[in-house]
C-alpha cells in the first residue's frame, strides 16, 4: 500500500493546488500551495513534496512535506489558483483580489499586485468599508476572472490596473464557483444550482446560457460539466443536452464547492468518458452515462 | 456553596486605575469585557475622567496557542471514537479498548510536548523561549497525571502488576535512569531476581511471589545481621537499600527527583507485592518524609496523593483549580465515566460533573475563530444541557461569507435545529437586504420557510418593478418552482411574473385569465390594483375579443370597488385603507376600454359561429 504522510498545520485549509509544469515537461509535480481561513489570520503556503534528492530503497520520494514559506493574508482566502509558475492569485473574503509572486531563489512570497475595490457593495460608504466576499477566482494566462458573492464578475488582465470587463448584478443570488470553458467563455454557478455561460465577446451583461433543471434545452460547445451540491450529490452535466443533469451521483458526506470541466478531446467513448471521470474523482462504483 | 481553598490570583488591567475608580463588567460566554467607569470610588458625586478603553480579557489563551491546537484536534478525535464505543462491550473487551483510548491521549500529549521542546530550543527571545518551557512542564505535569490515573483507575492493576506499571510510570517521567535499580538488578542472587522479574506472561500465583520475595528479603536479611559485608561500606548501604532502609534510600536522595520516585523504589524493595488499597499510606508517608518538612507539598504533589487515595473527585477538583483551561479535566473525567466509575453526583444546576466540564470545554472552543466546530460534537454528546448549550452558541458565530454560513446551516439542518436555521437565513436575508441584493434575500427566505420575511421582500420587489417599470432578478423569479407558494406575497410576485412572460409570448387569452384570476383570488394586494387594471389595458385595446363579457364584468366590478374605497374581498379589515391618489383619467380610460370590450364581447358571444 502507497504510504500516506500526514502533517498538521494548526489552520483550517480550504484549498490545495498544484503548480503547474512548464510545457512539455516529463516531470512531475512537485510544489503545491495551501491556503487558510476561518481563523485570525490566513496564510497563504507553498509547500514541496520530496526531499530533493532524497529516494528511499523504493525509489519513492521519502518524507514529509516542507513548507517553502508563507505570507499573510488580508480577509479569509476564498480561492486560490496557479496563474503561471511562479504567481499564485487569492480570493479574499474582504473583496480583494491579489496576485503574490513566489521567489524560488530566496523562498519568499511577496504582494505582485492588487485590486482592492475588485468586489464591493455599492451605497454610501466607501468600498473598502463595504467589501463583499470575492467567491472563487480562475485563471487562463494573462487573464484572471473573479465572481463575488453579490454577483459580480470582474475580467482582469495581470498587470493590468483595472478590470477589463465588469459585469454588475451577474447574478441575483450568489455565486460559489466559476471555471473556463473555452476562452472567452466561462461558466460560472450560483447558490440556487443555476449553470451560466458567459462569453466576454460579446456585448451586454446577460449570459449566454442559463442550464437550471428547469430551463429548456440548449446547443452548446460539447463538454461534460461536473458539478457538487450542498447535499453531496455530484451532478454530471452534458452540455450539449442542456436539461436535466445526465448523472447524479453521491459522492460526499458534505459540501463539494467546485465545478469541473473534463474537456471532451480527452475522451474516445462514453465508457473512457466514465472511468476517467472515475478516477479522478476517486470514486468507486461505475456508472455510465447514457448516449445522448 | 464550598469555600475557597485558596486566595483567587490577581490580574491587573494597564491602563486601568482601580484604586481611583470603580470598575465595572460584564461576562461573555469565553471572555470578560471590562472598563472603567466615571464614578471615583471615594466621593461618590464626583465624575473623573478615566482610561477610555474597554478591555477584553481572556482567561483561557491556550486556545489560540499553534501547538496545543494540535492536542484540541486529535484529542477530538479520541473523544468521538469513545464515545461510540459499544456499550455492550463488557469485562476484559472493554477494559482493553478504554485503556487504549487512554493511551491515545497520552500520546497525544506527549507529541505536543515534543513539539513545544522542540519550539522552546529554537526560540530566539529567552522571554519566549521561558514561556513555551514552562508549557512543556505544564504538559508533563498532565502527562504524569493522567498515566497514574490510568494505572489506578482505568487499568485497575492488581498487587503484582501494580508495582510493575508504577515502576514504567516513574521510568518514563524522570529524567535520569533509576540507577539504584539497575545496579541492583546486576548484583548478587541473579537467580531469584530473574525470575521475580519474569512476572508478565508469569503463570505464578501472587502467593507463589510472595513466597519467593519473602524468602530473599530474609537471606537479604540475614546477610545483614550477619555483617557479610561489613567490610565493604558501599556494599552494606546497598544491602540496606535492597531491604527496602527508608533512612538508606534518603541519604541517595539526589538520585531520587522526587517523593514518588523514592515511594516505588521503596514499595519496590519493602513491598512489591502491595495492593492498590494499601498505597495511599505509603504515599504519604514517602511525601512526608521526601519533605522532610523542609517545603510543602505542591499542587502537583497534592493532585498525585489523592489519585493514590482513590479520591477520583479530589483529583479532578484540584486538577480545574491548578490548570488554565478546562481540556484536561473534561476528557479525563469522561473517560473515567466510560469506565462507570463516577457516581451520578449532581450539581447545583442540574448536570452531572462529567457534563458540566464539558459543556465548559467546549463553550471555550466557541470563543476560537476557528475551533468551534469541534465544540459542536462535544455539545452532540451532552444528553442533558449540550443541545440548549449548541442552540445558544451557533447563532453567534460571526458569520462574514456565505460558505462559512452554509457550514453552520448544514450543522443545524442535520440536528434538525430549525429555529437557529430560520434565524441564521434571516441575519443573511437582511444583510442582503441592507445592500440592496434582493434576489439573496429572497432566497435566504425561501430557504428559512420564512413567510414573513418573504412578503417583506416581494413587496420591496414590487415596489421596485413600480418605480422603474422592469424587474430585477428574473433569473430567480422565473425559477421558484413550489417555493412560489411560501407567502401569498410571493406567490402573487411569481405569477404577476408569470403574466408579463405570457404577455410577452404573445398567449394572451392565458394573460387575461391569470390577471383577472390574480384580482379576484385576492392574493393581488391591494395597492397593485391600479397597475393591474393598467396592465389589463392593452390587451382590452387589442383587435380581437380577449375578455369575454363574463370576464368584463368582473374587471368592471374591480375598479369600482377601487375606486368606490369599499372594503375589497379578501382584503382584511383590519388593515388601514390609505388614501389612494387615483389618476382620475386613468379612471376614465379603464371606463371607456371596458365598456368598449364589452360591447364587442356581447357581439362575439352573441352571434353564430363562422358567421
Amino acid at each position: 500500500m502507497e504510504e500516506i504522510y500526514v502533517k498538521f498545520v494548526s489552520q483550517k485549509i480550504s484549498k490545495t493546488r498544484w503548480r503547474p509544469l512548464p510545457p512539455g515537461s516529463l516531470q512531475t509535480v512537485e510544489t503545491f500551495a495551501t491556503e487558510s481561513w476561518d481563523n485570525e489570520e490566513s496564510y497563504v503556503s507553498p509547500w514541496s513534496i520530496g526531499d530533493f534528492g532524497n529516494l528511499d530503497s523504493d525509489g519513492g520520494f521519502e518524507g514529509d512535506h516542507q513548507l517553502l514559506c508563507d505570507i499573510r493574508h488580508h480577509g479569509d482566502v476564498m480561492d486560490l489558483q496557479f496563474f503561471d509558475q511562479e504567481r499564485i492569485v487569492t480570493a479574499s473574503s474582504t473583496g480583494y483580489v491579489t496576485v503574490f509572486l513566489h521567489h524560488p531563489n530566496n523562498q519568499t512570497l511577496s504582494v505582485n499586485q492588487q485590486w482592492t475595490t475588485a468586489h464591493y457593495h455599492p451605497g454610501p460608504g466607501s468600498p473598502s468599508h463595504s467589501g463583499a466576499p470575492c467567491a472563487a477566482v480562475v485563471c487562463n494566462n494573462p487573464e484572471i476572472v473573479t465572481v463575488g458573492e453579490h454577483g459580480r464578475i470582474n475580467l482582469f488582465k495581470a498587470d493590468h490596473k483595472e478590470a477589463i470587463r465588469t459585469i454588475d448584478n451577474a447574478d441575483s443570488s450568489t455565486f460559489h464557483a466559476v471555471t473556463f470553458l473555452q476562452t472567452p467563455e466561462i461558466l460560472t454557478v450560483n447558490s440556487i444550482g443555476q449553470l451560466k455561460t458567459w462569453n466576454f465577446r460579446q456585448q451586454g451583461n446577460e449570459p449566454s446560457h442559463i442550464l437550471s433543471l428547469t430551463s429548456d434545452r440548449v446547443p452548446l460547445h460539447c463538454h461534460v460539466v461536473a458539478t457538487g451540491g450542498q447535499d453531496g450529490i455530484l451532478s454530471i452535466w452534458d452540455v450539449r443536452q442542456g436539461t436535466m443533469p445526465v448523472s447524479l451521483l453521491k459522492a460526499h458526506e458534505a459540501e463539494m464547492w467546485e465545478p469541473t470541466v473534463l474537456r471532451l478531446k480527452y475522451f474516445l467513448s462514453e465508457n473512457v468518458l466514465t472511468r476517467f471521470l472515475f478516477q479522478e474523482l476517486g470514486l468507486s462504483e461505475g456508472r455510465t452515462l447514457s448516449a445522448p | 456553596m464550598e469555600e475557597l481553598d485558596g486566595e483567587p490570583a490577581v490580574t491587573v488591567i494597564p491602563g486601568v486605575n482601580s484604586k481611583k475608580n470603580q470598575m465595572c463588567f460584564d461576562w461573555g460566554p469565553g471572555e470578560m469585557l471590562v472598563c472603567e467607569t466615571s464614578f471615583s470610588k471615594k466621593e461618590k458625586s464626583e465624575m473623573v475622567p478615566s482610561c477610555p478603553f474597554i478591555y477584553i480579557i481572556r482567561k483561557d489563551v491556550d486556545v489560540y496557542s499553534q501547538i496545543l491546537r494540535k492536542l484540541f484536534n486529535e484529542s477530538h478525535g479520541i473523544f468521538l471514537g469513545l464515545q461510540r464505543i459499544d456499550e455492550e462491550l463488557t469485562g476484559k473487551s472493554r477494559k482493553s479498548q478504554l485503556v487504549r483510548v487512554s493511551k491515545n491521549y497520552r500520546s497525544v500529549i506527549r507529541a505536543c510536548m515534543e513539539e513545544m521542546h522542540q519550539v522552546a530550543i529554537a526560540a530566539k527571545d529567552p522571554a519566549s523561549g521561558r514561556q513555551f518551557s514552562s508549557q512543556v512542564s505544564i504538559l508533563s505535569a498532565m502527562e504524569l497525571i493522567w498515566n497514574l490515573c490510568e494505572i489506578l483507575f482505568i487499568e485497575v492493576a492488581p498487587a503484582g502488576h501494580l508495582l510493575l506499571h508504577l515502576l514504567d510510570w516513574v521510568r518514563l517521567h524522570v529524567c535520569e535512569v533509576d540507577s539504584l535499580s539497575a545496579d541492583v538488578l546486576g548484583s548478587e542472587n541473579p537467580s531469584n531476581h530473574d525470575s521475580f522479574w519474569n512476572l508478565p506472561g508469569n503463570t505464578q500465583t501472587l502467593t507463589e511471589l510472595e513466597l519467593k520475595w519473602q524468602h530473599w528479603h530474609e537471606e537479604c536479611e540475614r546477610y545483614l545481621q550477619d555483617s557479610t559485608f561489613a567490610t565493604n561500606p558501599h556494599l552494606e548501604s546497598l544491602l540496606k537499600i535492597m531491604l527496602g532502609d527508608e533512612a538508606a534510600l534518603l541519604e541517595q536522595k539526589e538520585l531520587l527527583s522526587n517523593w514518588y520516585h523514592f515511594l516505588v523504589t521503596r514499595l519496590l524493595y519493602s513491598n512489591p507485592t502491595v495492593k492498590p488499597i494499601d498505597l495511599h499510606y505509603y504515599a504519604q508517608s514517602s511525601l512526608d518524609l521526601f519533605l522532610g518538612g523542609e517545603s510543602s507539598p505542591e499542587p502537583l504533589d497534592n493532585i498525585l496523593l489523592a489519585a493514590f487515595e482513590f479520591d477520583i473527585h479530589q483529583v479532578i477538583k484540584e486538577c480545574s483549580i491548578a490548570l488554565s483551561n478546562w481540556w484536561f479535566v473534561a476528557h479525563l473525567t469522561d473517560l473515567l465515566d466510560h469506565c462507570k466509575l463516577l457516581q451520578s453526583h449532581n450539581l447545583y444546576f442540574g448536570s452531572n460533573m462529567r457534563e458540566f466540564l464539558l459543556l465548559e470545554y467546549a463553550s471555550g472552543l466557541f470563543a476560537h475563530p476557528s475551533l468551534w466546530q469541534l465544540g459542536v460534537d462535544y455539545f452532540d454528546y451532552c444528553p442533558k444541557l449540550g443541545r440548549v448549550s449548541l442552540e445558544l452558541h451557533i447563532e453567534r458565530i460571526p458569520l462574514n461569507t456565505e460558505q462559512k454560513a452554509l457550514k453552520v446551516l448544514r450543522i443545524c439542518e442535520q440536528r434538525q435545529m430549525t429555529e437557529q436555521v430560520r434565524s441564521i437565513c434571516k441575519i443573511l436575508a437582511m444583510k442582503a437586504v441592507r445592500n440592496n441584493r434582493l434576489g439573496s434575500a429572497l432566497s435566504w427566505s425561501i430557504r428559512a420557510k420564512d413567510a414573513a420575511f418573504a412578503t417583506l421582500v416581494s413587496d420591496r420587489f414590487l415596489r421596485d418593478y413600480c418605480e422603474r417599470g422592469c424587474f430585477s432578478d428574473l433569473d430567480l423569479i422565473d425559477n421558484l418552482g413550489p417555493a412560489m407558494m411560501l407567502s401569498d406575497r410571493l406567490t402573487f410576485l411569481g405569477k404577476y411574473r408569470e403574466f408579463h412572460r405570457m404577455y410577452g409570448e404573445k398567449r394572451f387569452a392565458d394573460a387575461a385569465s391569470l390577471l383577472l384570476s390574480l384580482m379576484t383570488s385576492g392574493i393581488a394586494p391591494r395597492s397593485f390594483w391600479m397597475t393591474l387594471l393598467t396592465d389589463a389595458l392593452p390587451l382590452l385595446e387589442q383587435k380581437q375579443v380577449i375578455f369575454s363579457a363574463e370576464q368584463t364584468y368582473e374587471l368592471m366590478q374591480c375598479l369600482e370597488d377601487l375606486t368606490s374605497r369599499r372594503p375589497v374581498r379578501g382584503e382584511s379589515d383590519i388593515q388601514q385603507l390609505q388614501d389612494e391618489d387615483i389618476e382620475t383619467t386613468k379612471v376614465e380610460m379603464l371606463r371607456l376600454a371596458l365598456a368598449r370590450n364589452l360591447a364587442r364581447a356581447i357581439i362575439r358571444e352573441g352571434s353564430l359561429e363562422g358567421s
